[in-house]
């Protein structure tokens, strides 16, 4: 069995009749960080949802393989379930339920387990030590009211609580000032293993800074123009997307 | 209220149909000989009987309303206005005929009684068939009787109080209401007495083409207080059925009244139902109300803030799916200085389901320095489904704070997607909106009965996905 957990070929995909994606491919293995770089408008955002099958957009060719099995055309909620998290560049905001039964309920969905309540407990007061947060928010409603570094760092948290094999992370980093990317970083840092992938989605390069990664690819207009290491995004930094155009 | 899981509810429970056995039931129809009738068979004493007639007279000469859902289908010549069951009042459940026992059992109120009510009434299609309270209560003065029984031995309570809060003139279907009443329950808490846990009657209407039209009447006395709850559910029939209730509350100075109510009529029902309290000086009144069934409801619970500095609240909200029409609402009148109303109110609605909040908010010129504030949000859970608001403010004094807020939603595509991409199932994710919507609304419930509610949720939701 190899070590691929993810394989993105060819894959094209429409959001309302136009073309966003024209042919991405990619490959994650176990135990890598991939970031994809790119302009605003560029399809980083359909790229991630693409791969969680998101209905509002509509793959015309290609295909995704996660842990060897075809999850092009899974529900969204079953691809969550074998493993897939995105951790949103808008979460959305949830009315009457709290942080805590939210994390308990969704834990349940993923892992089709009860959730052991002192230790689902003990593990949120862990990690949110680590990430700094507010143990008021836990019982506030998800998202509402929430600053917008707040909501970043508890999707965070439900990366951590609900442990994905790959954790998708569009621009996680954005918005946020230099602790807050560190602590952002921090939360990946103690996400990863061996047996795990994350893909860091972003147009800028601050969080790359703080964090080490294996591969860095560019899209611009839909494709992958070029597949780096960290150097690449050093480059970038320096000069920008505009060679790229 | 039975505690149930999340999973194992199921729409058994309120289907239950046990056959329609009575002792008695009266022709369809609405003539003065059937009135007549209905007063010899419950014994009325002659004021009673009297009442009932004029009651009928208001009826014939008042107009059906001219808004709200078209209830032009309900014809009186269908119904049966008093049906009897075949057993008489008992406090003690082992008297209870077996299949009316089962029924309540079914129901999760024996076990409520146990664990967490003061008392229970449990009504059965025309007559009260359960009545019971803890000693201490009795002890204390407290009175919680089903309604024939307080026109027997209080008369003087009852002269002075019934149909006085909600006059017979007040619309059609209470004039109805006083010509065919029957059933319901009788509270009345002395001065300064504070009863701290509920009391719960239970409206069950088992009889095809029948009616229900128990009245409740509660006095809850000076500076004393009460949560009184109730609940009531029907199996469904293809024809009609009416339930024209009526609840006279009255709050004196500096007394509470909590009045929670869960309708879970079945989807045959006409439900009009009339509501009002008079709330004394520094007295409150909170209503929290959660409406489920019912084919037609037209409802609005009306506080008449007469006392100054009196209080009220309300809480409500009504889930309707396809071919429920759920006109309800809220009215108060500020009749005194000081007076303050808060209104939240949420609906929502489904597979074309129609919910309206339908409200008045009067501020009389004599309630200076008041304060009204409504708020009222609708979630829509498909493109097919209605929803509407029709507030009238009729504020007579510049020295007050009023506001109105109104807010229309349906659920959004990236928030179920949000939801799923965290392993919820599109059925789940709608689930945890719409019950995160009803959660303010839930708390203010009695623990069991937000269970229920969350139950309710769950069934209405079932199948809701296409
Ligand atoms: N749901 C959608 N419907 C229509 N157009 C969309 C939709 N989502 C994205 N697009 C368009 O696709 C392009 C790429 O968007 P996106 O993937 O969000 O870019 P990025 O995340 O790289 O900034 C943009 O031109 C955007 O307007
Ligand atoms: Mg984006």
């Amino acid at each position: 069995m190899s070590n691929n957990l993810l394989e993105i070929k060819n894959l094209h995909v429409n959001a309302e009749e136009k073309e966003i994606l024209k042919g991405i491919n990619l490959n994650i293995n176990n135990g890598e960080i991939h970031v994809i770089m790119g302009p605003n408008g560029s399809g980083k955002t359909t790229t991630a949802n693409a791969i969680l099958n998101n209905p509002a957009y509509t793959k015309t060719n290609g295909n995704i393989i996660f842990n060897g099995e075809d999850i092009s055309n899974l529900k969204t909620d079953e691809i969550a379930r074998k493993g897939v998290f995105m951790s949103f560049q808008l979460p959305e905001e949830i009315p009457g339920v709290s942080v805590t039964n939210f994390l308990k309920y969704a834990k349940n969905k993923i892992t089709g387990e009860p959730v052991k309540i002192f230790q689902f407990k003990d593990e949120l007061k862990k990690y949110m030590e680590e990430l700094n947060m507010n143990p008021k928010n836990m019982e506030r409603s998800l998202n509402v009211g929430f600053s917008g570094g707040e909501k970043k760092k508890n999707e965070i948290l439900q990366m951590l609580v609900l442990n994905p094999k790959l954790a998708i992370l569009d621009e996680t980093d954005s918005g946020l000032d230099v602790d807050a990317i560190k602590i952002v970083s921090k939360g990946i840092e103690m996400f990863k293993n061996e047996n795990n992938a994350v893909l860091i989605i972003t147009h800028n390069t601050k969080i790359l800074h703080s964090l080490k990664v294996d591969y860095v690819h560019v899209l611009v207009n839909g494709k992958i123009v070029k597949t780096g290491t960290q150097e690449l995004a050093k480059e970038i930094e320096e000069n920008g997307y505009a060679q790229y155009k | 209220m039975k505690k149930t899981n999340l999973d194992e509810i199921n729409r058994n429970i309120y289907d239950i149909k046990n056959k329609d056995e009575y002792d008695f039931k009266i022709k369809k129809g609405l003539t003065p000989e059937i009135i007549e009738e209905i007063s010899k068979q419950k014994n009325d004493p002659e004021w009673m009987k009297e009442f009932r007639l004029k009651a009928l007279d208001v009826y014939n000469k008042l107009e059906l309303p001219t808004w709200g859902p078209d209830i032009s289908e309900l014809n009186m010549d269908e119904i049966a206005t008093y049906v009897r069951p075949k057993t008489g009042l008992s406090n003690s459940w082992e008297d209870v005929p077996e299949d009316i026992k089962n029924t309540f059992d079914k129901l999760g109120i024996p076990e409520a009684e146990k664990t967490s009510l003061a008392g229970v009434g449990a009504q059965y299609d025309s007559e009260v068939v359960y009545h019971s309270m803890k000693e201490d209560l009795i002890k204390q003065g407290v009175i919680y009787t089903d309604m024939e029984t307080a026109v027997r031995e209080y008369p003087e309570l009852v002269k002075e109080h019934f149909m006085k809060c909600v006059p017979v003139h007040d619309h059609k279907f209470v004039a109805l209401h006083g010509a065919v009443w029957s059933g319901g329950s009788f509270v009345y808490v002395p001065k300064g007495i504070k009863v701290d846990i509920p009391l719960q009657s239970y409206f069950r209407l088992n009889s095809p083409e029948s009616g229900q039209f128990e009245h409740t009447l509660i006095i809850v006395d000076e500076g004393a207080s009460l949560h009184f709850i109730e609940g009531c559910s029907a199996p469904k029939y293809n024809k009609v059925n009416l339930h024209a209730g009526c609840v006279e509350l009255y709050v004196k100075d500096n007394a509470y009244l909590r009045y929670s109510t869960i309708e879970n009529w079945s989807k045959n029902m006409l439900n009009l139902n009339t509501k009002k309290a008079i709330v004394g000086k520094n007295a409150k009144m909170d209503w929290v109300s959660g409406s489920f069934g019912s084919k037609i409801s037209m409802l609005y619970p009306m506080s008449i803030l007469n006392g100054e500095g009196a209080k009220t609240e309300y809480t409500g909200i009504s889930f309707a799916g396809g071919g429920q029409n759920l006109d309800n609402g809220f009215k108060v009148v500020h009749n005194a200085k000081n007076t303050s109303s808060v209104v939240n109110a949420k609906s929502i609605s489904k597979n074309g389901g129609k919910c309206t909040y339908r409200s008045l908010v009067r501020i009389n010129e004599n309630a200076k320095n008041s304060k009204s504030s409504v708020s009222c949000e609708s979630l829509m859970l498909d493109d097919i489904s209605i929803s509407d608001t029709i507030p009238t403010n009729d504020i007579r004094t510049d020295e007050v704070e009023f506001s109105h807020e109104a807010k229309i939603g349906k659920i959004s595509d990236k928030t179920i997607f949000y939801l799923m991409s965290r392993g919820l199932s599109e059925e789940d994710a709608k689930a945890m909106i719409v019950r995160g919507f009803a959660n303010p609304i839930a708390k203010e419930l009695p623990v069991e009965y937000a269970v229920e509610m969350n139950n309710l949720i769950n069934l209405e939701l079932e199948g809701a996905i296409g």
